[in-house]
């Protein structure tokens, strides 16, 4: 893709028990550590006001920890300012410079970095290539769309070859078809190049997609981290479970554990699946829609509340003594009518035990 | 592509520490005669004439050897020039060579004056030595700035402000200046007030004058004259309610009827801010005065004696209602308009007609604006010194009897002084009121969200008496300014009058001889000076309003809302209160610039800075943070992301800011009376001096060429502005054009 102009100088960040207070009481963010490897993209995702915008913007050093120790590469870099990291970002709203043409911006940092201006240029110029805006570069941000003037601001951050690349939220102004394809560019360029990227978001659909490795936050602290299979096929507690992807959480007894294996008890259906440490008991089972069996032999007696065709598969409401869950059936052509009494029962794979909370 | 590395080279260190040297060793030390803009003095003896010579040879000669102590904290940095900036001993000596230098140069300043040291134990201590001192010039002021930024870096290096220098060194900058030329003194003012005849302090002196007859009496209600005080008082709350109450009729005719002619009435706005203060009241004048038109055709008509009613009272007020309504128009406006139609839509459709809407929706939306343009007008009147001192006769008022105290026979600084805490206290008490209501309450509705509503029309009961008293106002209004037009062509008005261009070719002739021009006009002298003055002070007012508003909208830190009142405090402080202030604080050395070029430039940069600083803000306020903050992360610092991404962005602010300083610098007379001087004359008391002779035709003209200079700038603005508005994109990355 690149003429090798545009190098990575991936490092890893690392947080120490990172803590960020604004004013007197209000805890953005508590005792985090956090490391992500060079040359992986890491996603913080989570609710709105959980932290993980003042996470990236501590990376940034738009805003400065508290207490704890932020480290980029091996170098400590807890009290520099933003300007004196090696660092870059792509903003939100991109914050282009409005008064600047697309190659002006672009140029912008490399100004700063010592580079003359013929190296400067060329380099803007790789830049905007790699991003795919060839023949954009007199233009204003403003006679851009936004999908394009999204790809300004990649490019802007990518030609300073930062130590790590940050994107806050990129993709939250894109309409919904443009989102997935520059989700896709965006990774493809990380790999291609081997950036360090911290990516934020809301979105956990996004968040799958993009990541190596996805960090979901929750009231300022980290509620789990791993990859995007681990996370969605094992989350570690309700609220991971219901964040990341749809979940049907219900209550059960576990009523044996025999090794790995434990034996679960909902209105007297039985099932069989891996206990992953929890003791007879009260449990949480959480259960993704696809990967309940409807109209089976055998299961749980429900009623079929609420039948809705969208196209690709029909998406239910069951309702029974477990309370209700959100079920969806690939077989569109023999839809089960609402009220019809069936039984539901559980894919091999997929539903994992939860503790009680 | 960073060096990892930490640099060891401090451009802007190193900058400073030759300044200091520079200043030191190289520059005048004292002001020189003639003013900063003179350089005779480098071919006239220096650098080994007293006068002239720099403080490193005033040593050598053994003269001022007291400044000799200077060259300790001018060498410490030195020290410190190979390390690194995270290097604790490096902030420790640059915040100790900046704070010695700095603290010392000043104590030195203030207690080695004229005649030798200033406080008695002082002479005490080292007996009575004959030295002296004059005001700092170039080679003090660059030294002390050099000394202030070398201590901005020592904190900045600390950590403050996350080490960021320029920001730290604009703090430090803004707060130095806004403290030598805001707060030293008005606080020297004060004391002023407790200092008797012979130089002691005394509460006694300070009691009398203030408990006098002639500021507190109440002699008015039994016939007699009231005190200046109470005159003000009355005077400024009529004029708060009645601007406030026609500034409403105005706003309620261009928002909510059906009036055709709205934009005529919006351009009223400009009026106050190219109308120099007093020349309303000389139209008044020609209109009701002894011999104006209406009180001779009156006089006709009913065959009675023409009377002076309008000096006084009456006169002062029709005027400053006729100046300070567009004031309130101003603000009506915005708050009439910000409450949003929705809502008057809502109580439409819930079954409310159109005046119970206005009286239970539009109009208790609009109380926080209306207490906003009373005390706005109420300031202005307080503040206001040109009317009251055409019109005002035998009513005395706190800003003209401050101007006779001073410049009069009875030449009492004292009593200058206690009159201006008086008006201080006044305008400062209204000042803080109306922070205090707007602090408390929203007062627009407007969302940012589009706001699709219209505006009801006024309830017809409402609309008849508001049309009547805005196109009556009108009307007057424009009479008046047709008659200033008419008056400066007029031979002499009342007793002749043909149409004659005497007036202005006694002011502005011009003879084209072999040498070129030849200004021959008796105006030209403070026209040019006015205009030199402006525009020296126009872009440092726009540079400090700009730069306090960069820091008051993009920085945080401690003792920020502090730092806000203060800046702009200045406000509400009115100008004669400036101007005397002024005159007891730099008369004296350290900083001896009355009678000067500078102190008229100084006194309009504080003058008009708020109105810089409220430019930048509204403007900077649009502008998303991000932009500073990619940027930022781009490398830039922030000395490098003010320049260029906040600057550019802002032109048309920095253009509002420039033109509307050079403008009002030229309408000021306020301040400019007490600090003009033989060779730095302003047209506005050169016009003042005029109207005091009775030579009303000259003044008129005069007004009147200041009027349409100050309508070309104002247009030439919008012009200006128009088009920038249009090369400037507005997006800022969130709308998509595809």
């Amino acid at each position: 893709m690149s003429d090798a102009l545009i190098s990575s100088k991936a490092a890893p960040v690392r947080f120490e028990k990172v803590s960020k207070v604004f004013g007197k009481d209000v805890v953005a963010v508590d005792s985090l550590d956090l490391h992500v490897d060079a040359g992986k993209l890491v996603t913080l995702l989570g609710p709105s006001g959980c932290g993980k915008t003042t996470t990236l913007r501590m990376i940034a050093g738009l805003e400065m920890a508290s207490s704890g120790r932020i480290l980029i590469g091996d170098r400590d870099v807890t009290k520099l300012p933003a300007t004196d990291r090696d660092v870059s970002m792509v903003f939100q709203s991109y914050a282009l410079f409005p008064h600047m043409t697309v190659l002006e911006n672009v140029m912008y940092g490399l100004t700063f970095s010592g580079f003359g201006k013929e190296e400067a240029r060329s380099r803007a110029l790789t830049g905007l290539n790699l991003v795919g805006l060839k023949g954009f570069d007199r233009r204003l941000p403003s006679e851009l769309s936004g999908g394009q003037q999204q790809r300004v601001a990649v490019a802007r951050a990518l030609v300073l070859e930062p130590q790590v690349l940050l994107f806050d939220e990129p993709l939250s102004n894109l309409d919904a078809k443009l989102r997935r394809q520059v989700r896709e560019d965006i990774r493809a360029i990380q790999q291609d190049l081997g950036l360090t990227v911290v990516y934020v978001t809301h979105d956990q659909e996004e968040a799958l997609a993009v990541s190596d490795e996805i960090v979901v936050m929750r009231n300022a602290a980290i509620a789990q981290m791993g990859t995007p299979r681990q996370l969605y096929d094992a989350p570690n507690d309700r609220f991971v479970a219901d964040f990341i992807g749809e979940a049907n959480l219900l209550d059960c007894q576990i009523v044996s554990v025999d090794g790995d294996e434990a034996t679960i008890d909902i209105d007297g259906f039985r099932h069989k699946l891996p206990s992953r440490g929890l003791p007879p008991g009260p449990a949480t089972l959480a259960v993704r829609p696809s990967r309940l069996r409807i109209g089976t032999e055998e299961g749980i007696p429900a009623t079929v509340a609420k039948a809705t065709y969208v196209g690709v598969r029909m998406e239910y409401t069951l309702t029974g003594g477990f309370g209700q869950v959100f079920a969806v059936h690939d077989d569109v052509d023999q839809p089960l009518e609402p009220g019809a009494e069936i039984r539901m029962a559980f894919a091999e794979k997929g539903p994992v035990l939860l503790p009680q909370p | 592509m960073k060096n990892v590395q930490e640099k060891t080279t401090h451009p802007v260190l190193i900058f400073w520490i030759i300044a200091g040297w520079v200043g030191f060793c190289l520059l005048p030390w004292y002001m020189v005669d003639g003013g900063l803009w003179s350089f005779e003095w480098l071919f006239d003896g220096y650098p080994f004439d007293d006068d002239y010579a720099p403080g490193l040879f005033l040593i050598a000669q053994g003269e001022k050897i007291w400044l000799a102590p200077l060259l300790v904290p001018l060498a410490l940095p030195l020290l410190v020039l190979r390390r690194a900036k995270s290097d604790p001993l490096y902030a420790r000596v640059l915040i100790l060579a900046g704070a010695l230098g700095f603290g010392y140069l000043i104590a030195q300043g203030f207690s080695i004056g004229i005649r030798g040291f200033n406080f008695d134990w002082l002479k005490a201590l080292f007996g009575e030595p004959r030295i002296r001192q004059f005001g700092m010039g170039y080679g003090a002021m660059i030294c002390a700035a050099s000394f202030l930024f070398l201590l901005t870096q020592g904190v900045a290096a600390r950590g403050a402000i996350n080490g960021d220098v320029f920001v730290v060194s604009a703090i430090g900058g803004v707060i130095t200046i806004v403290t030598a030329f805001v707060f030293f003194p008005i606080a020297k003012m004060l004391f002023a007030a407790f200092i008797t005849e012979d130089g002691a302090y005394s509460i006694s002196i300070f009691a009398s004058k203030f408990f006098d007859d002639r500021l507190w009496g109440l002699g008015c209600f039994a016939g007699a004259r009231c005190g200046a005080a109470w005159n003000s008082l009355f005077l400024a709350v009529l004029v708060g309610i009645i601007t406030t109450v026609i500034g409403l009729c105005f706003a309620l005719a261009v928002t909510r009827s059906s009036f055709r002619y709205k934009r005529a009435i919006r351009a009223l706005t400009v009026l106050p801010i190219i109308t120099p203060p007093f020349v309303i009241g000389l139209a008044l004048i020609l209109l009701f005065g002894l011999s104006g038109s209406i009180t001779v055709f009156f006089a006709d008509l009913f065959g009675i004696q023409p009377t002076r009613w309008l000096y006084g009272m009456p006169g002062v007020l029709i005027a400053q209602t006729l100046a300070f309504t567009p004031i309130a128009f101003l603000v009506l406006i915005g708050v009439v308009e910000g409450v949003s139609p929705s809502m008057e839509e809502a109580a439409q459709t819930l079954r409310a007609n159109r005046w119970q809407t206005f009286r239970t929706v539009s109009l208790p939306l609009m109380r926080p604006g209306l207490a906003n343009a009373f005390l706005l007008g109420f300031i202005e009147s307080m503040a206001d010194f040109g009317n009251p001192l055409v019109l005002g006769g035998n009513f005395d008022v706190l800003s003209t009897e401050i101007f006779f105290a001073i410049v009069g026979a009875q030449y009492d600084q004292g009593r200058a002084a206690v009159l201006a805490m008086v008006l201080l206290f006044f305008t400062l008490s209204a000042f803080y009121a109306q922070r205090a209501w707007l602090g408390k309450k929203s007062y627009t509705t407007v969302t940012g969200k589009g706001d699709a509503g219209v505006h009801p029309l006024m309830p017809k009961g409402l609309a008849v008496p508001v049309m009547a008293v805005a196109l009556g106002w009108a009307l007057f209004t424009a009479v008046v300014y047709v008659m200033i037009i008419y008056g400066s062509v007029v031979e002499l008005w009342g007793v002749d009058n043909s149409l004659t261009f005497k007036h202005y070719v006694t002011a502005f002739s011009v003879r084209i001889e072999e040498e070129g021009i030849r200004w021959t006009g008796a105006a030209w002298d403070s026209f040019w000076t006015t205009i030199m003055i402006a525009a020296i002070a126009a872009p440092l007012t726009a540079a400090v309003g700009l730069v306090t508003a960069y820091l008051l909208t993009r920085q945080s830190f401690a003792g920020k809302n502090a730092f806000e009142f203060g800046t702009m405090l200045s406000f509400a402080i009115p100008g004669t209160v400036i101007g005397v202030s002024y005159i007891l604080a730099f008369n004296v050395p350290p900083i001896e610039i009355t009678g000067t070029g500078v102190i008229l430039v100084i006194s309009f940069i504080f003058r008009n800075m708020p109105v810089g600083v409220r430019a930048g803000i509204a403007s900077m306020s649009q502008l998303d943070k991000s932009l500073d903050e990619s940027s930022l992360t781009l490398g830039a610092n922030s000395w490098q992301t003010f320049r260029r991404v906040i600057l550019p962005l802002l032109r048309p602010a920095i253009l509002a800011a420039l033109v509307y300083s050079f403008v009002r610098a030229m309408t000021a007379i306020s301040a400019v009376i007490f600090l003009v001087s033989a060779r730095y004359d302003m047209a506005t008391s050169y016009i003042i001096g005029r109207v005091e002779n009775n030579d009303y035709g000259l003044a008129i003209a005069y007004s009147t060429t200041l009027i349409f200079v100050m309508l070309a700038a104002v247009g030439l603005l919008q012009l200006l502005v128009g088009r920038v508005q249009i090369g400037r994109r507005t997006q800022r990355g969130m709308e998509t054009t595809k």
